[in-house]
C-alpha cells in the first residue's frame, strides 16, 4: 500500500509498505478514504520532534472503512464508516475514566521514554515519534487502529468526509482550547495563530459565548478567513505592535483570556522572536515560545492561557513573573479527543458549522511530500491540505 | 497451600545493609598501604602534580582505614561480603530493584493472576517460559546475554494470601535471584504492585555495574514490565507497535506513480533545493 514516510528534515516520501495486520484482539484496520496534513505534522516536517525514525509513517487525522475487526472488538463492524481520534485510549484506566483521554496510562508500549522527558508518558498518538508510542499514522491507504471499540466514531449518515475528517482532531482541539478559557457572557478571546486549529478556536469561542474574538497573525488570506469565515477582528502582527493594539481594543483592560494556537514554532518581529530562532538553530533552545510570550504579557489580570499549540520541550526566557503578578490560569495539553467527538459530530449534523470551510488544498496522496511543502512554506495561501489515498 | 511466615522477606538479601563498611578486608589493605605510599611520593614532589598526587592517596588511605567508598556506595555495590555462616548456597544480592505501580484490580484478582508463576513471561519481557512443577516449585527459563538461555528452579518460601508472595532459585541456578510481590489496595485507586528482586550476575558486581553504565538499567526493564502487567490486566492486552508497517520494513520501496515524476514532485524538488540549508 502507499504511505506517506518521515526521513529526515523536510523529507518525506510516499512509499509502496505492506498492509497494517490485526496485532491485538481490540485492534481494528481501516481503509482510509480521507486524511489531512496537520500543522502539527509540520513540527516533525522541521524536525523539531524528537525520537522519530526513518521510515516511520505519518498522518493522525483520517477516516475511513472499517475492513477487519480483531476478536475483542464488539462496538464497530466491518463495513463501518469512522472517524478516528488522534490519541488512543484504552477507556479503562483511572484517567479515561475521568476523560482526561490524551493522558491513557496503558496505550504508548514506549511510555519508559516519554516518562525520561516528562515524568509521566502521556497516551499513544498516532504518527507521531516513539516517544509518543510509534503508532504507524493514517496517511496511508490501511491503517491499524488499537483500541477500536473506545475511540473511533460512526457516521451514519449522509455527511461527507470532509465534513466530519476534523472531528480527529483541530475541530477538537480548537474547541478544547476555547472551553478551556472558561468564557463568560461579554468575554474577548484573543488568538495567536490563525492557521486551522485558530480557525476552529474562533468558532468554538463564539459558540461558547465569547462577545469578541480577536485573531492574529500575518497571513493576509488567514486574516481573512479569521474575519470572513470567523467574524473575528484581526490584528496583522507584521504591520501593528500586538501589545499595544489589544490594550486598545479593549478599553486598556487586556483580552480576558489568550489561546495560543501556534506552539513552538512560533514566527515573529520582535527581539525575543530573533533571539528564539537564533537559539533554536544553536540548538540551545529547542522550542520558539515567543507567540506564547506575547499571550501572556497581553493577557488580562486574573486571565486565562489556554494553549492547544505543541510543545516539545523546553522553553527560554518564559516570562514566569507577569504570568505570576497577574495571577494567571494555565490550561493546555493534548486533545481529549474522545470527549468532544459526539458533542461536536451533533453541531455538524445540525448545521451550526461546516468544518470544511478550513479546506483550501484537495491533493492525492501520492502527492504528499508535495502538500507538506506547500502547507510549510503557506504557498498558494495554503491553510488546509486534504488527501486522497 | 503451606506457607512459612517464619522465613523472613527477602528484603534481607538487599544492599540495605546498615554497616557504612562496604569495601572488602583485602581491598581495604591494599586501598591503606597503596593510598599512603602515594600521598608521601606526592609530597615528596613539591609541585601542582605531587599535591594532586597526595590528595589521592589521602582519599585512598581513609577509604581503607574507614572501610567506606563513595563511589560504591553512590552506584550501590558492596566489595564486603561474607559466606553466609552455614555455607549454603550464596544469596542473591549483586543487583537490588524495587518498583511499583498502581493497577485498577482488587488485590485477589491479582494475587491469583501472580501466583500462576506461567503468567509471568507474558508481561516479563526477559522470561521465556516459567513452568509450574508443584504447589511451590517452578522451572524458569529467561534469555540471558549473547542470546543464551539461562534456568533455574525456584520456590515460593512465603506467601500470605491476597498481600505476598516470595520466591528464591534453588541450587544450581545459572542465576541466583530472589523476588517478592506485595499487594496493597489503594481504595478507589485499585491497588498498588509492588515488587522487590534481587539478583547475581555471572559476572559479580562489576558486570552489574557495566550493565546499569550501558544502559540495560534493570530497574527500567522491571517499570516497564509492570506497565505491560498492568495493560493485560486493565484492558486485556498489552501495547504494541511491533509488526506494524514502515518505510523500513521488508519489502518498502519507494511508491513510482509514474513512469515520470509528477509535476508536484517537479516543484518539490526544486523548491526543496532553493530551501534547504
Amino acid at each position: 500500500m502507499k504511505a506517506l514516510c518521515w526521513f529526515g528534515k523536510y523529507d518525506v516520501r510516499v512509499y509502496d509498505v505492506p498492509e497494517p495486520k490485526i496485532l491485538n484482539p481490540h485492534d481494528a484496520i481501516i481503509k482510509v478514504t480521507t486524511t489531512a496534513i496537520c500543522g502539527s505534522d509540520l513540527h516533525l516536517y522541521d524536525g523539531y520532534i524528537p525520537t522519530m525514525e526513518k521510515g516511520d509513517i505519518l498522518g493522525h487525522e483520517f477516516m475511513g472503512e472499517v475492513v477487519e475487526v480483531g476478536n475483542a472488538v464488539k462496538n464497530i463492524k466491518v463495513g463501518n464508516r469512522v472517524v478516528v481520534p488522534f490519541t488512543i485510549a484504552c477507556g479503562k484506566c483511572f484517567f479515561c475514566k475521568q476523560e482526561k483521554w490524551s493522558a491513557c496510562d496503558n496505550t504508548n508500549p514506549n511510555a519508559g521514554m516519554a516518562e525520561t522527558l516528562y515524568g509521566y508518558s502521556g497516551s499513544g498518538l498516532f504518527g507521531y515519534s516513539h516517544m509518543m508510542g510509534g503508532y504507524a499514522g493514517g496517511q496511508a491507504e490501511y491503517v491499524r487502529v488499537p483500541f477500536a471499540d473506545v475511540g473511533p466514531i460512526k457516521i451514519e449518515n449522509g455527511l461527507t468526509d470532509e465534513q466530519v475528517l476534523f472531528l480527529s482532531d483541530i475541530f477538537p482541539t480548537g474547541y478544547m482550547a476555547a472551553e478551556n478559557c472558561n468564557i463568560k457572557p461579554g468575554d474577548t478571546v484573543a488568538i495567536w495563530g490563525c492557521g486551522p486549529v485558530g480557525q476552529f478556536a474562533i468558532k468554538s469561542a463564539f459558540m461558547l459565548g465569547a462577545e469578541r474574538v480577536i485573531a492574529i497573525d500575518e497571513a493576509p488570506e488567514r486574516l481573512r478567513m479569521a474575519s470572513e469565515s470567523g467574524g473575528a477582528e484581526t490584528i496583522n502582527f507584521a504591520e501593528e505592535d500586538v501589545f499595544d493594539r489589544l490594550k486598545q481594543m479593549t478599553a486598556g483592560l487586556g483580552p480576558d483570556s489568550c489561546i495560543d494556537a501556534v506552539g513552538l514554532e512560533a514566527h515573529g518581529t520582535t527581539v525575543d522572536a530573533l533571539y528564539d530562532r537564533a537559539k533554536a538553530a544553536l540548538m540551545l533552545a529547542t522550542d520558539r515560545p515567543h507567540a506564547l510570550r506575547q499571550a501572556i504579557h497581553a493577557c488580562r489580570k486574573g486571565g486565562t492561557v489556554s494553549v492547544p499549540g505543541v510543545y516539545g520541550a523546553f522553553l527560554d526566557k518564559f516570562p514566569f513573573g507577569a504570568a505570576f503578578a497577574k495571577g494567571l490560569t494555565f490550561k493546555m495539553g493534548q486533545t481529549h479527543v474522545h470527549k468532544y467527538m459526539k458533542p461536536l459530530l451533533e453541531k455538524v449534523q445540525d448545521g451550526e458549522i461546516d468544518p470544511s470551510f478550513v479546506i483550501t488544498h484537495r491533493i492525492n496522496l501520492a502527492d504528499a511530500p508535495a502538500g507538506y511543502a506547500t502547507f510549510k512554506n503557506k504557498e498558494q495561501d495554503c491553510i488546509k491540505v486534504v488527501m486522497k489515498p | 497451600m503451606s506457607f512459612n511466615s517464619e522465613i523472613r522477606a527477602p528484603e534481607r538479601f538487599a544492599s540495605k545493609k546498615t554497616s557504612s563498611v562496604n569495601v572488602g578486608e583485602i581491598e581495604r589493605l591494599a586501598s591503606a598501604v597503596a593510598g599512603g605510599a602515594l600521598a608521601v611520593y606526592g609530597l615528596r614532589q613539591r609541585s601542582i602534580g605531587g599535591l594532586c598526587l597526595t590528595l589521592a592517596g589521602t582519599a585512598l588511605l581513609h577509604r581503607g582505614v574507614t572501610g567506606h567508598c563513595n563511589t560504591y556506595q553512590a552506584f550501590g555495590i558492596t566489595t564486603n561480603e561474607r559466606k553466609s555462616a552455614s555455607g549454603e548456597a550464596p544469596v542473591a544480592r549483586d543487583v537490588h530493584v524495587e518498583k511499583a505501580i498502581a493497577i485498577d484490580k482488587s488485590p485477589e484478582e491479582l494475587f491469583s493472576f501472580w501466583r500462576q508463576f506461567d503468567n509471568l513471561p507474558r508481561f516479563m519481557k526477559h522470561l521465556e517460559s516459567v513452568t509450574c512443577s508443584g504447589v511451590n516449585r517452578s522451572h524458569w527459563v529467561a534469555k540471558g546475554p549473547a542470546g543464551k538461555n539461562v534456568e533455574w528452579d525456584a520456590e515460593i518460601y512465603n506467601e500470605k494470601p491476597n498481600e505476598m508472595i516470595a520466591w528464591r532459585s534453588l541450587e544450581g541456578a545459572d542465576i541466583v535471584n530472589a523476588g517478592s510481590v506485595h499487594f496493597k489496595p489503594l481504595g478507589v485507586r485499585g491497588t498498588e504492585v509492588k515488587v522487590v528482586l534481587n539478583y547475581n550476575l555471572p559476572g559479580g558486581k562489576i558486570s552489574a555495574l557495566f550493565a546499569k553504565l550501558f544502559g540495560s538499567e534493570p530497574g527500567q526493564m522491571i517499570a516497564d514490565d509492570l506497565r505491560r502487567l498492568k495493560q493485560i490486566l486493565e484492558t486485556g492486552e498489552a501495547a504494541t507497535i511491533d509488526g506494524q508497517p514502515s518505510g523500513r520494513a521488508a519489502g518498502a520501496t519507494p511508491h513510482q506513480s509514474g513512469a515520470k515524476p509528477t509535476l508536484a514532485e517537479q516543484t518539490l524538488k526544486s523548491r526543496a533545493a532553493t530551501t534547504r540549508g
